[in-house]
Protein backbone atom coordinates (compact mmCIF):
# COMPACT_ATOMS: atom_id res chain seq x y z
CA UNK A 1 0.00 0.00 0.00
CA UNK A 2 1.28 3.37 -0.68
CA UNK A 3 1.54 6.10 2.26
CA UNK A 4 -1.29 7.97 2.66
CA UNK A 5 -1.77 11.48 1.22
CA UNK A 6 -0.33 14.11 4.69
CA UNK A 7 -3.30 15.51 6.73
CA UNK A 8 -1.48 18.65 6.67
CA UNK A 9 0.68 20.48 4.77
CA UNK A 10 2.44 23.65 5.22
CA UNK A 11 5.19 25.26 2.91
CA UNK A 12 6.95 28.79 2.47
CA UNK A 13 4.60 29.90 4.90
CA UNK A 14 4.67 33.47 5.63
CA UNK A 15 2.79 35.96 7.37
CA UNK A 16 3.54 39.67 8.43
CA UNK A 17 0.93 42.24 10.56
CA UNK A 18 2.18 45.22 9.24
CA UNK A 19 5.96 45.62 9.79
CA UNK A 20 6.28 43.07 12.38
CA UNK A 21 7.05 39.31 10.18
CA UNK A 22 5.71 36.76 12.07
CA UNK A 23 6.37 34.26 10.15
CA UNK A 24 9.14 33.99 7.87
CA UNK A 25 8.65 30.27 5.77
CA UNK A 26 7.10 27.76 7.80
CA UNK A 27 7.51 24.51 6.07
CA UNK A 28 6.18 21.45 8.17
CA UNK A 29 4.06 18.08 7.07
CA UNK A 30 1.91 15.73 9.61
CA UNK A 31 1.31 12.19 8.71
CA UNK A 32 -2.59 11.48 9.07
CA UNK A 33 -3.40 9.96 12.22
CA UNK A 34 -0.40 11.08 14.09
CA UNK A 35 0.32 13.85 16.84
CA UNK A 36 2.37 16.61 15.55
CA UNK A 37 3.46 19.09 18.17
CA UNK A 38 4.55 22.74 17.40
CA UNK A 39 6.34 23.55 20.09
CA UNK A 40 7.71 27.18 20.62
CA UNK A 41 7.54 30.25 23.19
CA UNK A 42 4.98 33.17 23.31
CA UNK A 43 5.00 35.33 20.08
CA UNK A 44 6.76 32.62 18.45
CA UNK A 45 4.00 32.36 15.60
CA UNK A 46 2.21 29.40 16.93
CA UNK A 47 -1.39 30.36 17.01
CA UNK A 48 -0.65 32.53 13.35
CA UNK A 49 -0.01 29.21 11.75
CA UNK A 50 -3.24 27.17 13.13
CA UNK A 51 -4.99 30.51 12.63
CA UNK A 52 -4.47 29.95 8.48
CA UNK A 53 -4.62 26.48 8.52
CA UNK A 54 -8.39 26.47 9.89
CA UNK A 55 -9.21 29.25 7.56
CA UNK A 56 -9.27 32.12 10.38
CA UNK A 57 -5.99 34.13 8.84
CA UNK A 58 -4.73 34.29 4.66
CA UNK A 59 -1.29 33.80 4.38
CA UNK A 60 1.04 36.73 2.26
CA UNK A 61 3.01 33.75 0.84
CA UNK A 62 3.35 29.95 1.13
CA UNK A 63 0.26 27.44 0.82
CA UNK A 64 -1.61 26.37 3.32
CA UNK A 65 -3.16 22.54 2.78
CA UNK A 66 -5.39 20.22 5.10
CA UNK A 67 -6.72 16.89 4.35
CA UNK A 68 -5.89 17.56 0.41
CA UNK A 69 -7.49 20.75 -0.07
CA UNK A 70 -5.74 24.04 -0.04
CA UNK A 71 -6.78 26.74 2.93
CA UNK A 72 -7.12 29.40 0.71
CA UNK A 73 -8.47 29.09 -2.59
CA UNK A 74 -11.19 25.40 -0.96
CA UNK A 75 -11.59 27.13 2.76
CA UNK A 76 -15.39 25.17 3.12
CA UNK A 77 -13.76 21.91 1.98
CA UNK A 78 -10.99 22.86 5.08
CA UNK A 79 -13.33 23.37 7.09
CA UNK A 80 -15.55 20.41 6.58
CA UNK A 81 -12.26 18.35 7.29
CA UNK A 82 -11.13 20.14 10.81
CA UNK A 83 -12.06 21.51 14.24
CA UNK A 84 -10.44 24.30 16.06
CA UNK A 85 -9.49 24.51 20.01
CA UNK A 86 -8.70 27.58 20.60
CA UNK A 87 -6.33 28.58 22.78
CA UNK A 88 -9.15 30.44 25.11
CA UNK A 89 -11.47 27.81 25.45
CA UNK A 90 -14.21 29.20 22.99
CA UNK A 91 -17.68 27.93 24.59
CA UNK A 92 -20.13 29.78 25.05
CA UNK A 93 -20.41 31.01 28.89
CA UNK A 94 -24.10 31.65 29.18
CA UNK A 95 -25.28 28.11 27.59
CA UNK A 96 -24.59 24.81 29.46
CA UNK A 97 -22.74 21.97 28.56
CA UNK A 98 -25.02 20.30 27.04
CA UNK A 99 -26.52 23.06 24.76
CA UNK A 100 -22.98 24.02 23.60
CA UNK A 101 -22.58 20.00 22.38
CA UNK A 102 -26.32 20.28 20.87
CA UNK A 103 -25.45 23.82 18.99
CA UNK A 104 -22.56 22.79 17.53
CA UNK A 105 -24.26 18.74 16.76
CA UNK A 106 -26.95 21.54 14.87
CA UNK A 107 -24.49 23.57 13.27
CA UNK A 108 -22.64 20.94 11.86
CA UNK A 109 -26.27 19.18 10.99
CA UNK A 110 -25.44 15.82 12.76
CA UNK A 111 -28.12 13.74 13.28
CA UNK A 112 -29.62 13.34 16.46
CA UNK A 113 -27.53 15.66 18.71
CA UNK A 114 -29.10 15.63 21.50
CA UNK A 115 -27.72 12.05 21.78
CA UNK A 116 -24.46 13.78 20.72
CA UNK A 117 -24.37 15.97 23.44
CA UNK A 118 -25.24 13.02 26.04
CA UNK A 119 -22.72 11.01 24.32
CA UNK A 120 -20.08 13.06 24.47
CA UNK A 121 -20.73 15.02 28.18
CA UNK A 122 -20.66 11.45 29.32
CA UNK A 123 -17.27 10.43 27.53
CA UNK A 124 -15.32 13.79 29.21
CA UNK A 125 -17.45 13.05 32.62
CA UNK A 126 -19.72 15.94 31.99
CA UNK A 127 -22.83 14.73 32.85
CA UNK A 128 -23.87 16.48 35.79
CA UNK A 129 -22.75 19.09 35.02
CA UNK A 130 -24.32 18.90 31.21
CA UNK A 131 -27.43 21.03 32.93
CA UNK A 132 -25.07 24.12 34.53
CA UNK A 133 -24.18 27.41 32.52
CA UNK A 134 -20.73 26.72 31.54
CA UNK A 135 -19.81 30.30 33.63
CA UNK A 136 -19.62 27.59 36.57
CA UNK A 137 -17.28 25.02 35.39
CA UNK A 138 -13.64 24.82 35.97
CA UNK A 139 -10.94 25.60 33.68
CA UNK A 140 -10.59 22.09 33.47
CA UNK A 141 -14.12 21.12 33.06
CA UNK A 142 -14.13 23.56 30.22
CA UNK A 143 -11.11 22.87 28.50
CA UNK A 144 -12.78 19.20 28.41
CA UNK A 145 -15.66 20.82 27.11
CA UNK A 146 -14.51 22.67 24.42
CA UNK A 147 -12.32 19.44 23.11
CA UNK A 148 -15.90 17.43 23.35
CA UNK A 149 -17.19 20.32 21.34
CA UNK A 150 -14.53 20.08 18.69
CA UNK A 151 -14.98 16.56 18.11
CA UNK A 152 -18.55 16.78 16.89
CA UNK A 153 -19.06 15.48 13.22
CA UNK A 154 -15.75 13.75 13.40
CA UNK A 155 -13.43 15.95 11.77
CA UNK A 156 -10.35 14.69 10.20
CA UNK A 157 -8.17 16.75 11.30
CA UNK A 158 -8.25 18.83 14.87
CA UNK A 159 -6.31 21.32 16.00
CA UNK A 160 -5.51 22.20 19.54
CA UNK A 161 -4.07 25.57 19.79
CA UNK A 162 -2.61 25.39 23.74
CA UNK A 163 -4.86 22.83 24.92
CA UNK A 164 -3.22 22.71 28.49
CA UNK A 165 -2.23 26.48 29.19
CA UNK A 166 -3.23 27.90 32.52
CA UNK A 167 -4.67 24.26 33.60
CA UNK A 168 -3.35 22.59 36.89
CA UNK A 169 -1.14 19.41 36.44
CA UNK A 170 -4.44 16.89 37.11
CA UNK A 171 -6.78 18.72 34.55
CA UNK A 172 -3.66 18.66 32.22
CA UNK A 173 -3.38 15.14 32.48
CA UNK A 174 -7.48 14.45 31.98
CA UNK A 175 -6.84 16.66 28.52
CA UNK A 176 -3.53 14.53 27.58
CA UNK A 177 -5.35 11.35 28.05
CA UNK A 178 -8.45 12.57 25.56
CA UNK A 179 -5.45 13.78 22.98
CA UNK A 180 -4.08 10.59 23.04
CA UNK A 181 -7.57 8.99 22.59
CA UNK A 182 -7.98 10.84 19.16
CA UNK A 183 -5.17 9.83 17.80
CA UNK A 184 -5.42 6.44 19.09
CA UNK A 185 -9.21 6.99 16.74
CA UNK A 186 -7.01 7.97 13.76
CA UNK A 187 -7.40 11.44 13.91
CA UNK A 188 -4.75 13.81 13.08
CA UNK A 189 -3.85 16.20 15.73
CA UNK A 190 -2.07 19.48 15.17
CA UNK A 191 -0.97 20.62 19.08
CA UNK A 192 0.67 23.89 19.81
CA UNK A 193 1.92 23.85 23.62
CA UNK A 194 4.98 25.64 25.22
CA UNK A 195 5.36 22.74 27.04
CA UNK A 196 8.04 20.72 26.49
CA UNK A 197 6.70 17.79 28.47
CA UNK A 198 3.20 18.15 26.90
CA UNK A 199 5.30 17.61 23.49
CA UNK A 200 7.71 14.91 24.73
CA UNK A 201 4.80 13.06 26.02
CA UNK A 202 1.90 13.10 23.22
CA UNK A 203 3.80 13.79 20.22
CA UNK A 204 4.76 11.58 17.66
CA UNK A 205 6.42 14.06 15.98
CA UNK A 206 7.86 17.62 17.06
CA UNK A 207 8.59 20.89 15.60
CA UNK A 208 10.19 23.93 17.28
CA UNK A 209 8.88 26.90 15.74
CA UNK A 210 11.57 29.92 17.14
CA UNK A 211 11.14 34.03 15.23
CA UNK A 212 9.20 32.62 12.76
CA UNK A 213 11.12 29.82 11.16
CA UNK A 214 10.72 25.40 12.30
CA UNK A 215 14.24 25.70 13.23
CA UNK A 216 14.02 21.69 14.21
CA UNK A 217 11.77 19.19 13.87
CA UNK A 218 11.62 15.27 14.21
CA UNK A 219 10.54 12.28 16.50
CA UNK A 220 11.57 12.84 19.85
CA UNK A 221 14.54 10.62 19.54
CA UNK A 222 15.82 12.52 16.93
CA UNK A 223 15.39 16.07 19.11
CA UNK A 224 17.09 14.27 21.91
CA UNK A 225 19.94 13.71 20.04
CA UNK A 226 20.40 17.38 19.44
CA UNK A 227 20.20 18.25 22.92
CA UNK A 228 23.41 18.24 25.49
CA UNK A 229 23.55 15.82 27.95
CA UNK A 230 23.28 18.31 31.01
CA UNK A 231 20.19 19.86 29.39
CA UNK A 232 18.29 17.00 29.20
CA UNK A 233 18.79 16.60 32.96
CA UNK A 234 17.36 19.89 33.64
CA UNK A 235 14.02 18.89 31.68
CA UNK A 236 13.60 15.80 33.42
CA UNK A 237 13.26 17.67 37.06
CA UNK A 238 10.46 19.76 35.53
CA UNK A 239 7.93 16.70 36.29
CA UNK A 240 9.64 15.02 39.42
CA UNK A 241 8.21 18.30 40.95
CA UNK A 242 4.90 17.83 39.15
CA UNK A 243 5.03 14.09 40.48
CA UNK A 244 5.63 15.10 44.12
CA UNK A 245 2.46 17.48 43.85
CA UNK A 246 0.33 14.52 42.07
CA UNK A 247 0.77 12.50 45.07
CA UNK A 248 0.66 15.16 48.13
CA UNK A 249 -2.31 16.18 46.03
CA UNK A 250 -3.45 11.93 46.00
CA UNK A 251 -4.22 12.08 42.10
CA UNK A 252 -6.03 8.90 41.35
CA UNK A 253 -4.03 8.65 38.45
CA UNK A 254 -0.55 8.58 39.78
CA UNK A 255 -1.49 5.79 42.83
CA UNK B 1 -27.62 25.60 -0.01
CA UNK B 2 -30.09 27.94 1.36
CA UNK B 3 -31.96 25.47 3.51
CA UNK B 4 -28.11 24.95 5.30
CA UNK B 5 -28.02 29.17 5.37
CA UNK B 6 -31.57 29.15 7.33
CA UNK B 7 -31.03 25.82 9.40
CA UNK B 8 -27.60 28.07 10.33
CA UNK B 9 -29.51 31.20 11.21
CA UNK B 10 -31.92 29.56 13.28
CA UNK B 11 -29.32 27.90 15.78
CA UNK B 12 -27.80 31.16 15.88
CA UNK B 13 -31.01 33.11 16.86
CA UNK B 14 -31.77 30.15 19.37
CA UNK B 15 -28.40 30.78 20.90
CA UNK B 16 -28.19 34.96 20.82
CA UNK B 17 -31.92 34.84 22.10
CA UNK B 18 -31.21 32.31 24.98
CA UNK B 19 -28.64 35.01 26.11
CA UNK B 20 -31.15 37.80 26.12
CA UNK B 21 -33.55 35.64 28.41
CA UNK B 22 -30.92 35.08 30.80
CA UNK B 23 -29.34 38.08 31.70
CA UNK B 24 -33.01 39.67 32.72
CA UNK B 25 -30.82 42.74 33.73
CA UNK B 26 -30.82 43.64 29.82
CA UNK B 27 -34.17 43.52 29.56
CA UNK B 28 -35.21 45.11 31.83
CA UNK B 29 -32.60 47.84 31.18
CA UNK B 30 -34.65 48.28 27.73
CA UNK B 31 -37.95 48.51 28.67
CA UNK B 32 -37.60 50.58 32.18
CA UNK B 33 -35.58 53.50 31.30
CA UNK B 34 -38.54 54.27 28.11
CA UNK B 35 -41.41 53.63 30.74
CA UNK B 36 -39.52 55.91 33.29
CA UNK B 37 -39.39 58.53 30.66
CA UNK B 38 -43.10 58.02 29.62
CA UNK B 39 -43.69 58.78 33.24
CA UNK B 40 -41.71 61.74 33.28
CA UNK B 41 -43.26 63.31 30.44
CA UNK B 42 -46.60 62.70 30.88
CA UNK B 43 -46.73 63.24 34.69
CA UNK B 44 -44.28 65.70 34.98
CA UNK B 45 -43.78 67.68 31.98
CA UNK B 46 -47.39 66.91 29.99
CA UNK B 47 -49.03 69.18 31.74
CA UNK B 48 -46.79 72.30 30.86
CA UNK B 49 -46.08 71.29 27.47
CA UNK B 50 -48.70 72.82 24.53
CA UNK B 51 -48.96 69.88 21.75
CA UNK B 52 -52.35 70.90 20.72
CA UNK B 53 -53.59 67.39 22.06
CA UNK B 54 -55.84 65.98 24.49
CA UNK B 55 -53.98 62.38 25.05
CA UNK B 56 -50.65 63.49 25.60
CA UNK B 57 -49.86 59.79 26.19
CA UNK B 58 -50.58 59.16 22.55
CA UNK B 59 -48.87 61.94 21.27
CA UNK B 60 -45.28 60.77 23.07
CA UNK B 61 -45.56 56.90 22.30
CA UNK B 62 -43.76 56.85 18.94
CA UNK B 63 -40.97 58.59 20.30
CA UNK B 64 -40.89 56.32 23.45
CA UNK B 65 -40.79 53.38 21.13
CA UNK B 66 -38.26 54.73 19.20
CA UNK B 67 -36.16 55.34 22.44
CA UNK B 68 -36.83 52.00 23.55
CA UNK B 69 -35.18 50.94 20.36
CA UNK B 70 -32.37 53.06 19.93
CA UNK B 71 -31.21 51.71 23.34
CA UNK B 72 -31.98 47.93 22.50
CA UNK B 73 -29.80 47.84 20.25
CA UNK B 74 -26.66 48.31 21.87
CA UNK B 75 -27.10 45.03 23.77
CA UNK B 76 -26.25 43.62 19.98
CA UNK B 77 -23.15 45.56 19.63
CA UNK B 78 -22.22 44.38 23.30
CA UNK B 79 -23.27 40.66 22.22
CA UNK B 80 -21.29 40.95 19.45
CA UNK B 81 -18.18 42.25 20.84
CA UNK B 82 -18.28 39.90 23.56
CA UNK B 83 -18.46 36.96 20.83
CA UNK B 84 -15.28 38.78 19.07
CA UNK B 85 -13.68 38.80 22.37
CA UNK B 86 -14.63 35.34 23.15
CA UNK B 87 -12.73 33.36 20.49
CA UNK B 88 -16.60 32.31 20.03
CA UNK B 89 -16.27 34.01 16.50
CA UNK B 90 -13.33 32.07 15.48
CA UNK B 91 -14.81 28.69 16.25
CA UNK B 92 -17.83 29.62 14.34
CA UNK B 93 -16.18 30.62 11.58
CA UNK B 94 -13.60 27.50 11.41
CA UNK B 95 -16.53 25.40 11.55
CA UNK B 96 -18.33 24.36 7.96
CA UNK B 97 -21.58 26.25 8.50
CA UNK B 98 -22.66 29.45 6.68
CA UNK B 99 -20.80 32.60 7.84
CA UNK B 100 -23.61 35.05 7.29
CA UNK B 101 -25.67 33.21 9.69
CA UNK B 102 -23.24 34.66 12.65
CA UNK B 103 -24.30 37.78 12.03
CA UNK B 104 -27.94 37.59 11.20
CA UNK B 105 -28.21 35.24 14.42
CA UNK B 106 -27.28 38.60 16.16
CA UNK B 107 -29.48 40.73 13.79
CA UNK B 108 -32.51 38.57 14.10
CA UNK B 109 -32.17 38.35 17.72
CA UNK B 110 -32.04 42.20 17.88
CA UNK B 111 -35.46 42.38 15.75
CA UNK B 112 -37.03 39.98 18.40
CA UNK B 113 -35.97 41.55 21.69
CA UNK B 114 -36.61 44.97 20.51
CA UNK B 115 -40.15 43.79 19.55
CA UNK B 116 -41.06 42.28 22.62
CA UNK B 117 -39.46 46.14 24.70
CA UNK B 118 -42.08 47.57 22.15
CA UNK B 119 -45.12 45.08 23.11
CA UNK B 120 -44.40 45.93 27.23
CA UNK B 121 -43.75 49.53 26.60
CA UNK B 122 -47.09 49.83 24.64
CA UNK B 123 -48.98 47.59 27.07
CA UNK B 124 -47.76 50.04 29.92
CA UNK B 125 -48.81 52.98 27.47
CA UNK B 126 -52.56 51.72 27.46
CA UNK B 127 -52.47 51.29 31.40
CA UNK B 128 -51.74 55.41 31.19
CA UNK B 129 -54.03 56.55 28.48
CA UNK B 130 -52.94 55.69 25.39
CA UNK B 131 -55.12 55.28 22.37
CA UNK B 132 -55.49 54.11 19.50
CA UNK B 133 -57.78 53.89 16.46
CA UNK B 134 -55.77 51.98 14.18
CA UNK B 135 -56.84 49.07 12.31
CA UNK B 136 -55.11 46.07 11.23
CA UNK B 137 -53.33 47.74 8.57
CA UNK B 138 -52.16 50.51 10.54
CA UNK B 139 -50.55 47.98 13.30
CA UNK B 140 -48.78 46.31 9.86
CA UNK B 141 -47.53 49.63 8.99
CA UNK B 142 -46.25 50.46 12.90
CA UNK B 143 -44.81 47.43 12.61
CA UNK B 144 -43.06 47.44 9.40
CA UNK B 145 -41.50 51.01 10.32
CA UNK B 146 -40.28 50.03 13.29
CA UNK B 147 -39.00 46.76 12.24
CA UNK B 148 -36.88 48.47 9.43
CA UNK B 149 -35.64 51.41 12.09
CA UNK B 150 -34.71 48.38 14.21
CA UNK B 151 -32.86 46.63 11.37
CA UNK B 152 -31.42 50.17 10.51
CA UNK B 153 -29.95 50.95 13.70
CA UNK B 154 -28.96 47.30 13.84
CA UNK B 155 -26.78 47.55 11.56
CA UNK B 156 -25.34 50.65 13.05
CA UNK B 157 -24.85 48.75 16.11
CA UNK B 158 -23.19 45.81 14.28
CA UNK B 159 -20.06 48.17 12.71
CA UNK B 160 -19.58 49.20 16.46
CA UNK B 161 -19.44 45.50 17.73
CA UNK B 162 -17.58 44.49 15.14
CA UNK B 163 -15.00 47.76 15.09
CA UNK B 164 -14.73 48.48 19.02
CA UNK B 165 -11.63 47.05 21.27
CA UNK B 166 -14.02 48.08 24.32
CA UNK B 167 -17.10 47.28 25.35
CA UNK B 168 -17.98 50.90 26.04
CA UNK B 169 -16.99 51.57 22.58
CA UNK B 170 -19.49 49.10 21.16
CA UNK B 171 -22.22 50.78 23.19
CA UNK B 172 -21.39 54.18 23.76
CA UNK B 173 -22.06 54.71 20.14
CA UNK B 174 -26.09 54.38 21.17
CA UNK B 175 -25.96 57.05 23.37
CA UNK B 176 -26.54 60.09 21.13
CA UNK B 177 -29.52 57.62 19.07
CA UNK B 178 -30.91 57.71 22.48
CA UNK B 179 -30.85 61.60 22.55
CA UNK B 180 -32.12 62.05 19.13
CA UNK B 181 -35.45 61.88 19.72
CA UNK B 182 -35.95 64.57 21.99
CA UNK B 183 -34.46 66.73 19.25
CA UNK B 184 -37.56 66.34 17.24
CA UNK B 185 -41.47 66.53 17.18
CA UNK B 186 -41.49 63.62 19.43
CA UNK B 187 -41.80 65.40 22.79
CA UNK B 188 -42.72 68.94 21.24
CA UNK B 189 -43.72 70.67 18.54
CA UNK B 190 -40.69 72.12 16.11
CA UNK B 191 -42.75 74.76 15.64
CA UNK B 192 -41.75 76.70 19.08
CA UNK B 193 -38.17 75.83 18.64
CA UNK B 194 -35.28 78.51 17.71
CA UNK B 195 -34.93 78.22 13.64
CA UNK B 196 -31.72 76.97 13.66
CA UNK B 197 -32.67 74.11 15.94
CA UNK B 198 -36.15 73.65 14.30
CA UNK B 199 -34.32 73.20 10.85
CA UNK B 200 -32.28 70.72 12.27
CA UNK B 201 -35.15 68.67 14.25
CA UNK B 202 -37.82 69.08 11.04
CA UNK B 203 -35.09 67.74 8.86
CA UNK B 204 -33.57 64.63 11.20
CA UNK B 205 -34.76 61.11 10.22
CA UNK B 206 -36.54 60.85 14.21
CA UNK B 207 -39.18 63.57 13.23
CA UNK B 208 -40.65 62.14 10.07
CA UNK B 209 -40.80 58.60 11.71
CA UNK B 210 -42.53 59.88 14.48
CA UNK B 211 -44.92 61.82 12.30
CA UNK B 212 -45.78 58.40 10.46
CA UNK B 213 -46.31 56.66 13.58
CA UNK B 214 -48.57 59.36 15.09
CA UNK B 215 -50.48 59.41 11.84
CA UNK B 216 -50.63 55.67 11.36
CA UNK B 217 -52.01 55.48 15.40
CA UNK B 218 -54.18 58.27 14.55
CA UNK B 219 -56.06 57.15 11.62
CA UNK B 220 -54.50 60.12 10.33
CA UNK B 221 -53.87 60.71 6.14
CA UNK B 222 -49.68 59.94 6.50
CA UNK B 223 -48.96 61.78 3.50
CA UNK B 224 -45.42 62.04 1.72
CA UNK B 225 -43.92 61.66 5.68
CA UNK B 226 -44.26 58.30 5.78
CA UNK B 227 -41.86 58.56 2.62
CA UNK B 228 -39.42 60.28 3.98
CA UNK B 229 -39.47 57.67 7.36
CA UNK B 230 -38.80 55.28 5.26
CA UNK B 231 -36.08 56.54 3.38
CA UNK B 232 -34.46 57.45 6.18
CA UNK B 233 -35.07 53.76 7.49
CA UNK B 234 -33.93 51.94 4.16
CA UNK B 235 -30.99 54.69 3.73
CA UNK B 236 -29.30 53.92 7.26
CA UNK B 237 -29.70 50.27 6.56
CA UNK B 238 -28.26 50.12 2.99
CA UNK B 239 -25.19 52.46 4.30
CA UNK B 240 -24.73 50.87 7.88
CA UNK B 241 -24.79 46.92 5.93
CA UNK B 242 -22.00 47.85 3.66
CA UNK B 243 -19.94 49.89 6.36
CA UNK B 244 -20.72 46.53 8.49
CA UNK B 245 -19.94 44.54 5.75
CA UNK B 246 -16.47 46.19 5.18
CA UNK B 247 -15.44 46.10 8.70
CA UNK B 248 -16.25 42.29 8.71
CA UNK B 249 -14.14 41.43 5.87
CA UNK B 250 -11.34 43.29 7.21
CA UNK B 251 -11.42 41.34 10.92
CA UNK B 252 -12.18 38.02 8.95
CA UNK B 253 -9.64 36.64 6.57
Amino acid sequence: MDTPPPAIHVSGLRKSYGRLEVLKGVDFTVAAGSIFALLGSNGAGKTTVVRILSTLLKPDAGTAGVAGFDAVAQPERVRESISLTGQFAAVDQILTGRENLVMVARLRQVSDPGRVADDLLARFGLTEAGARRVATYSGGMRRRLDIAMSLIGDPKVIFLDEPTTGLDPEARIEVWKEIQGLADSGTTVLLTTQYLEEAEKLADRIAILHQGTIIVSGTLAELRGLLPAAKAELVERQPTLEEIFLAVVGNKEQS
Amino acid sequence: MSAHVLSNTGVMLGRSIRHVTRSMDTIITVTIMPIAFMLLFRFVFGGAIQAGTDNYTNYLMPGILLIAISSGISYTGFRLFNDMQSGIFERFHSMPIARSAVLWGHVLTSVVSNAISVVVIILVGLLMGFRTSAGVLDWLAVAGILILFTLSLTWLAMIAGLAASSTDGATAFSYPLIFLPFISSAFVPTATMPAAVRAFAENQPVTSIVNALRALFDQQPVGTGIWVALGWCAGILVVAYAFAMRVYRRKVA
